[in-house]
C-alpha cells in the first residue's frame, strides 16, 4: 500500500513543481523552484504537518526535495530538545550529513571517472 | 545637507544626481506594445503533457526509493539509518547516470519529475563537478561542486535554523 | 558634410565593390546531419574535435576553418593584410588563440552572434578605403563552450522551453580582397543597439527581432531599394519565432519581406533534430553564409542577397542582475558577379 502513495505523493509533488516552472516568468528558473520546496518543506515540517505525509507515503514524501527541507528542520528542533539552543546550529546539518557527503563524495568521483558529453 | 556625488572638473559643478543611464530613444509604450506582440508569437508549453510525465517520471523515482527503504530496513537497520541509506543510494545512482550523460535525458522528458527528487539535486552537483574539471580538480571540480545546489543547501540550513531557534523559544 | 561613401545614417556603399575569393566551413556532428550537411567543407565526428577540451575544440574549428579558407584561395598566411574575428566566449579566447597560431595582424571583433556580418562590413571597409588588399574574416561557436558560460552545465537535467535556441558548433571564415573572382559585397549596413525590453535568455529572438527590423527598414530607406530588390533576405539567428516577430515589426513600418526572407537558424538545423526555435551562434550564420548561401549563389540561384547578421548583446552577469537584453543587426549586401 506505502508503495502507491510513494508514487502518487512523491508524482504530485513533481508536478506542483513542474507547475511552477512552466506557469511563472522566465526569472523563476528550477534553481528557484528547489530552492522554494527545500524552504516550504522545512517550514510545513516545523508546524507538524510533514510528518503525516511522511507516515503515509514514505519514499513519496521523503525522497522529493521537500523531504530534505523535513530532514533538516527535524533534525534542528531535535537538536534544540537535546541540546538547547546551539542543537538549533548543529542539529539540521548533522541530520543531512549522510545525504550531503554522498553527493560531495560521489560527485567527485563521477567527476574523475567521466567526461561530460555535451 | 546634501551628498556630492561627484565632480566636474570642465563645469566646476558638484553633482548631487545623476540622471538615469537609459534608452531615451525607445518608449515604455513602445516595448509594452511589442511585449504584446511576442506574447502571441510565442508558443504556449505544453503543461498537460508535462504535468503527466513529471508525475509518472517523479513517481517512479519515488518508487525505487521505498524499494530502497524496505530492502535497507530488513537488512536490519532502524529507520533513521534505512533513510540515510536511502538518499546515499539514490545518490549514488544519479550519480552514476549523470556521468554516463544519461540523467540529463530523464530530466528533459520528464521536467520536474526529475529534477524535484533528491536525484534531481545529486545530478545539478555532479553535472558541475564533471563540467569544470577542465579547470583542474581544486579550483574546477572543488570549487563548481555547489554552484546549483549551493542555493538549495542555504535556504535548507537557514530555514531550518529558524525552525530550532523558534521551537527553543515558543516551545 | 556626410561622407563620400556614405549613404543616410547607418549605411555605406563600396566603389570597388570587395571580392569574397574564397569561403571554408567546419562544423560539429549534429550541423553535419542537418539539412546543410553536404556543404561544409569538413564535419568533425564528434564535439570534442580531437581536442582535450571544448574550448580547445572550438579553437581547432576556427583555425581548421581559416586555413582551408587560405588553402582554397591558393594563398599563404603572409598575402593577408588583416585577420578579423570573433567568438561568443569571454574574451573572445578563441579568436585570440586562433589568431597565435596564425600569424596574421589581428583585430578581434565582438557581436555576440552578428560577428561573422560584422568581420565582413569591416573588412570591406578596409579594403575599398585602401588599407587593404586581402582580409581574412571569419566568427566560431560551439554548443557546450556557450552552454558553460551562458547557461548550465551540459549534464544538468533541464527542459529547454520551445523558444530556446541550439548553438551551433561551427566556424566559418571568407578571404575579401580588393581584386579576383567571386561574390561582392557592395553594400554594408551598421546597425545600432536596440533594447525592446526583452530579457529571458532562453528566448534571444524576441529580443533581437527589433535590431533585425530596425537595420533592414534602415537599409531601405539609406540606399532607397525596396524588398524585390533582392531574391534573398535572411537573418542570422532569430530563430522560426524571432523571423516572425521581425516580419511583423517590418509590417508595422511599411515592408513586407515575408516572400523572400528566411533566417540561417532556420535552415541549418531539420525538425527532427528537436532543437526547437533554430540554431543560433556565431558560427550559425557564419557556417550557413561560407557554405550553403554562397554556393548558391555562385551556382546561379540567387543574384543578390542582404544578410544581417544578428547578435544578443547580453553577459551571464547581466541577466543575473535583471538587465534585458539589447539586440544588434549588421546588414551585408552580397551579390554575384
Amino acid at each position: 500500500m506505502v508503495f502507491f502513495w510513494a508514487f502518487v505523493v512523491g508524482g504530485a509533488l513533481c508536478v506542483i513543481g513542474q507547475l511552477l516552472m512552466d506557469l511563472t516568468s522566465y526569472k523563476f528558473t528550477s534553481a528557484h523552484v528547489l530552492v522554494t520546496f527545500v524552504t516550504a518543506g522545512a517550514v510545513i515540517s516545523a508546524l507538524g504537518l510533514y510528518q503525516p505525509l511522511v507516515k503515509l507515503a514514505g519514499a513519496g514524501a521523503t525522497v522529493p526535495l521537500t523531504g530534505f527541507g523535513h530532514l533538516l528542520a527535524q533534525g534542528a528542533i531535535n537538536g534544540v530538545k537535546e541540546n538547547g539552543i546551539l542543537g538549533a546550529f548543529s542539529g539540521g546539518v548533522a541530520s543531512a550529513a549522510a545525504g550531503i557527503t554522498a553527493a560531495v563524495v560521489f560527485g567527485y568521483l563521477a567527476a574523475l571517472a567521466f567526461k561530460p558529453r555535451g | 545637507m546634501s551628498f556630492k556625488l561627484y565632480k566636474d572638473r570642465s563645469s566646476g559643478e558638484n553633482e548631487t544626481e545623476v540622471g538615469k543611464v537609459s534608452e531615451a530613444m525607445i518608449s515604455e509604450k513602445q516595448k509594452k506594445e511589442y511585449a504584446e506582440i511576442v506574447k502571441q508569437v510565442k508558443p504556449k508549453p505544453r503543461v498537460w503533457r508535462n504535468m503527466f510525465w513529471a508525475f509518472v517520471v517523479g513517481g517512479f523515482i519515488c518508487l525505487i526509493g521505498q524499494v530502497f527503504y524496505n530492502y535497507f530496513l530488513r537488512l536490519g537497520l532502524n529507520l533513521n539509518e534505512a533513510g540515510a541509506a536511502t538518499s546515499s543510494a539514490l545518490v549514488f545512482l544519479a550519480a552514476f547516470l549523470t556521468g554516463l550523460g544519461v540523467y540529463d535525458e530523464v530530466s528533459r522528458f520528464g521536467g520536474a519529475g526529475g529534477i524535484v527528487p533528491i536525484t534531481g539535486f545529486a545530478n545539478s552537483m555532479v553535472a558541475s563537478a564533471l563540467e569544470y574539471r577542465a579547470e583542474g580538480l581544486i579550483l574546477g571540480v572543488g570549487a563548481r561542486l555547489f554552484t546549483i545546489a549551493g542555493p538549495v543547501l542555504v535556504w535548507g540550513i537557514m530555514t531550518a535554523w529558524a525552525a530550532g531557534i523558534l521551537y527553543y523559544f515558543f516551545r | 558634410m556626410a561622407a563620400s561613401k556614405k549613404n543616410g545614417s547607418q549605411t555605406v556603399w563600396f566603389e570597388n565593390p570587395p571580392v569574397i575569393i574564397s569561403t571554408a566551413s567546419v562544423v560539429g556532428p549534429m550541423e553535419g546531419e542537418g539539412p546543410l550537411g553536404k556543404t561544409f567543407d569538413k564535419v568533425f565526428n564528434d564535439t570534442y574535435c580531437g581536442e582535450e577540451t571544448w574550448e580547445k575544440a572550438e579553437q581547432r574549428l576556427m583555425l581548421d576553418a581559416m586555413k582551408k579558407a587560405l588553402q582554397k584561395a591558393n594563398l599563404q598566411e603572409n598575402d593577408i593584410d588583416f585577420m578579423l574575428a570573433g567568438d561568443l566566449l569571454n574574451q573572445i579566447i578563441s579568436a585570440n588563440f586562433t589568431a597565435r597560431a596564425l600569424s596574421i595582424p589581428f583585430i578581434g571583433l565582438y557581436g555576440a552572434c552578428s560577428t561573422m556580418y560584422e568581420s565582413m562590413a569591416l573588412g570591406s571597409m578596409l579594403i575599398d578605403g585602401g588599407f587593404a588588399e586581402r582580409v581574412l574574416v571569419g566568427a566560431s561557436s560551439h554548443y557546450s563552450t556557450a552552454e558553460r558560460q551562458f547557461r548550465f552545465p551540459t549534464e544538468l537535467g533541464v527542459q529547454r522551453p520551445m523558444t530556446a535556441q541550439w548553438t551551433v558548433t561551427g566556424a566559418g571564415a571568407a578571404v575579401l580582397a580588393g581584386r579576383g573572382s567571386g561574390p561582392v559585397i557592395t553594400h554594408a549596413t551598421i546597425g545600432k543597439v536596440i533594447d525592446m525590453g526583452q530579457g529571458d535568455p532562453q528566448d534571444m529572438g524576441a529580443a533581437m527581432a527589433p535590431a533585425a527590423a530596425d537595420t533592414i527598414a534602415r537599409h531601405f530607406q539609406d540606399t532607397g531599394r525596396t524588398c524585390d530588390y533582392y531574391d534573398l533576405i535572411f537573418t542570422g539567428d532569430l530563430g522560426s519565432y524571432g523571423k516572425k516577430l521581425a516580419e511583423q515589426l517590418l509590417k508595422q513600418k511599411g515592408y513586407d519581406i515575408s516572400e523572400r526572407f528566411t533566417d540561417c537558424g532556420i535552415l541549418i538545423y531539420s525538425g527532427a533534430q528537436d532543437v526547437h526555435a533554430g540554431g543560433s551562434g556565431c558560427g550559425c550564420s557564419a557556417v550557413v553564409t561560407c557554405g550553403y548561401l554562397i554556393e548558391r549563389l555562385k551556382a546561379g540561384r540567387y543574384k543578390r542577397l542582404l544578410g544581417i547578421g544578428t547578435g544578443a548583446l547580453m553577459s551571464p552577469c547581466s541577466v543575473q542582475q535583471g538587465e534585458t537584453i539589447p539586440g544588434i543587426g549588421h546588414g551585408v549586401v552580397i551579390e554575384a558577379r
